[in-house]
């Protein structure tokens, strides 16, 4: 509605007492990049990582390389009893995989129960990990499935969410469709504030750190 | 939605003597508080992040028009299409209008309180939609058909019991009584929902000017199933919501978990720029938001633009001793505590709304906790004053300010009238010292005694002292 539009950016320039923005003004505003506060903290970035996501029943596994990543998830399977298939990211998918062990690609679909993804990053100032949608990366993965594993490599743990937008606006198609930043399992605490896991989303989210 | 707030003092009676209400919210306020207050204090930069939030609020509102064209061209450019809706009635025949150009049959929601601002459900249900809230508290009053008594944990005003028998009600048994068990049901419940969905509708914490993002900050992962699995994703968000940069983003992350729920985060903060790519293989195929004014930009430039800092936190109904004591419902309306009892006058009008802005005690804790350091208690003053000069208070009440007034201005007379009452209290307290009823302030001596004064007047304790 084009005139909806016209009356409030109207009505907006009347209440502040001015017209559109020069060129000059506008381009300074788009130019502004601001310095907010960031929360100090002086621990290394693996473990503050490692203590904020834990402390919000996140679990890590660290392992010592990325050929480690399917005997991890072997074992996180067994331990939960879970069927030998899994919704597994396209850049996992070369993996060494046990041979009766059913993957593929994603979505994920309504009665998928594990998923095991990679991340574009994780942040350590409140412990959380940054995933991007892409052909590589369907969404459906971080919310679909009750076990949600992710592969994460040492270096990729940044300090500040100024970091992680740094490799945002570094990806090569721009933002991504959807960018979701996890920190931990889904819950809920909406029936007599009692906190409970697996609201809607994983029951479980599994980090397997790769140093 | 409909606007109850005229019988804000009856239902603040009902709710006072609502024993389940009382326990629910007694235990969760407390929560709330706590935590904050706990995790405030390990954080030295929070004060600090407050003013940045201010400021960062108040320089956005000073260009919020650039912002929005801004914000508009970024979502367009990313595929996504922006409506504008000057009210109410405008953005739901915007939502309806997409709805039906893509054959809706069943509407997810994810928590918006817009939604609730523009009466969206009914709307929605009228036209012979299915309409599924999908946040657990949402879900839980959609059931109990009733409004949100708070505005980030809807059903806060629910026991465990209400939740159970609601559910045995609406999904045929057997009742369920551990909170596990219930959460698991909706889990199973909205889980088909979810993948049925042809529209997903979600509320914006923050629109993003620099990247065209929505952004939702959530515990559930609900509103992530909403809009990845419908084929449709509305979004629904006011036009103040908007923030330049990514950077400003990480600023309010910084503070807004901690101010809602005492929680150092929520479990999920997620960026949405338009629909699904040539090459994804999921997400919506349409990504529509809808800029609500609805009397927004009316606020600007006067006197009450400050609440136009608010991110819906609910920091300051958690903090509020009379919404402690009567929770949301007998607010009346949408917004409930004290930035309810500021913004429902504003949008629905200063006479229906009578009693809101004079349901507050002035104990300033609100604005103590507000994250944006929006002056709340001034806010309610000034309301007031309107009130007054709109001759809009009650008529006994103008009665008795224009006698007390006729008085005040007639020194003599005023201190005798204030002698003889000193004297006749003094008298009605007897050998206690305690009123027990008092005509005219029957409200006050019903539930307590009134303590009588000592027989003088200041004035004469202070005359008689020896200088």
């Amino acid at each position: 509605m084009p005139e909806a539009r016209k009356a409030i950016l109207g009505q907006i320039r009347s209440a502040i007492g001015r017209d559109a923005l020069a060129d000059a003004a506008a381009a300074a505003l788009d130019a502004r990049r601001p310095t907010h506060t960031r929360i100090a903290f002086e621990d290394a970035l693996v473990e503050r990582f490692i203590a904020r996501f834990t402390s919000r029943s996140g679990t890590v596994e660290r392992v010592a390389s990325l050929l480690d990543v399917p005997a991890a998830v072997e074992a996180y399977r067994q331990q939960h009893g879970l069927p030998a298939r899994a919704a597994i990211a396209r850049p996992l998918a070369g993996l060494p995989w046990p041979a009766d062990f059913a993957h593929h690609p994603g979505p994920a679909g309504k009665d998928e129960v594990l998923s095991v993804t990679a991340c574009l990053a994780a942040i350590a100032e409140m412990g959380s990990l940054m995933l991007a949608s892409g052909p590589d990366s369907p969404t459906t993965l971080n919310f679909v499935p009750d076990h949600h594993l992710i592969v994460l490599h040492e270096t990729q743990i940044v300090r500040h969410f100024e970091d992680a937008w740094a490799i945002l606006r570094a990806c090569p198609g721009g933002m991504p469709r959807a960018t979701n930043i996890v920190s931990g399992p889904s819950r809920t605490g909406d029936i007599e504030l009692t906190i409970q896991l697996g609201a809607h989303g994983p029951r479980s989210v599994h980090v397997i750190l790769v140093r | 939605m409909k606007v109850s707030s005229p019988q804000f003092k009856e239902k603040s009676v009902i709710a006072l003597a609502d024993p389940r209400l009382r326990q629910a919210l007694g235990q969760s306020r407390k929560g709330f508080v706590n935590k904050r207050a706990e995790l405030v204090g390990e954080l030295p930069e929070f004060e600090q992040l407050r003013d940045e939030a201010r400021d960062l609020k108040n320089h956005v509102l000073d260009n919020l028009d650039h912002y929005l064209e801004r914000y508009e061209a970024a979502v367009t450019a990313a595929g996504g299409h922006v409506h504008w809706a000057r009210d109410a009635e405008e953005a739901r025949s915007i939502i309806l209008n997409i709805c039906q150009r893509v054959n809706a049959k069943t509407i997810t929601k994810g928590k918006s309180m817009v939604s609730e601002e523009i009466g969206l459900n009914e709307a929605l249900e009228a036209k012979g939609y299915t309409v599924v809230e999908t946040d657990l508290g949402e879900y839980i009053i959609q059931l109990a058909h009733e409004p949100p008594s708070h505005i980030i944990a809807p059903a806060i005003h629910k026991t465990k019991e209400q939740v159970s028998e609601l559910f045995e009600t609406a999904h045929g048994g057997p009742r369920k009584s551990t909170v596990a068990d219930l959460v698991t049901e909706a889990r199973l419940v909205l889980r088909d929902k979810y993948f049925q969905a042809d529209v997903g509708i979600t509320g914006g914490n923050f629109l993003v000017a620099e990247t065209g993002s929505s952004i939702i900050v959530t515990n559930e992962g609900n509103g992530d199933l909403t809009q990845t699995l419908a084929k449709v994703h509305i979004v629904t968000s006011g036009i103040e919501r908007i923030v330049p940069t990514l950077e400003d983003v990480a600023l309010f992350l910084r503070i807004l978990a901690r101010s809602a729920t005492g929680q150092e985060t929520e479990t999920y903060t997620t960026l949405s720029t338009g629909p699904r790519r040539p090459d994804d293989v999921d997400g919506p195929e349409e990504y529509h938001v809808v800029l609500v004014d609805n009397g927004r930009s009316k606020m600007l430039g006067g006197k009450f633009q400050d609440m136009l800092r608010c991110i819906r936190c609910g920091a300051c109904m958690n903090h509020c001793p009379v919404y402690g004591a009567i929770g949301g419902h007998a607010y009346g309306w949408v917004y409930p505590g004290p930035m309810g009892a500021v913004l429902t006058p504003l949008f629905v009008g200063l006479d229906a709304t009578y009693d809101l802005p004079n349901a507050c005690t002035l104990n300033g804790r609100c604005e103590s906790v507000c994250p944006v350091r929006i002056p709340l208690p001034e806010l309610l003053r000034e309301l007031r004053h309107m009130q007054y000069q709109q001759g809009i208070r009650p008529p006994g009440e103008q009665r008795a300010l224009g006698a007390w007034r006729f008085v005040a201005e007639r020194p003599r007379l005023y201190q005798f009238a204030n002698r003889l009452a000193a004297r006749v209290l003094k008298g009605l307290g007897g050998r206690t010292g305690r009123i027990g009823s008092l005509p005219f302030a029957s409200a006050w001596t019903d539930s307590r005694d009134m303590p009588a004064p000592e027989g003088k007047t200041f004035l004469e304790l202070w005359q008689a002292k020896p200088r």
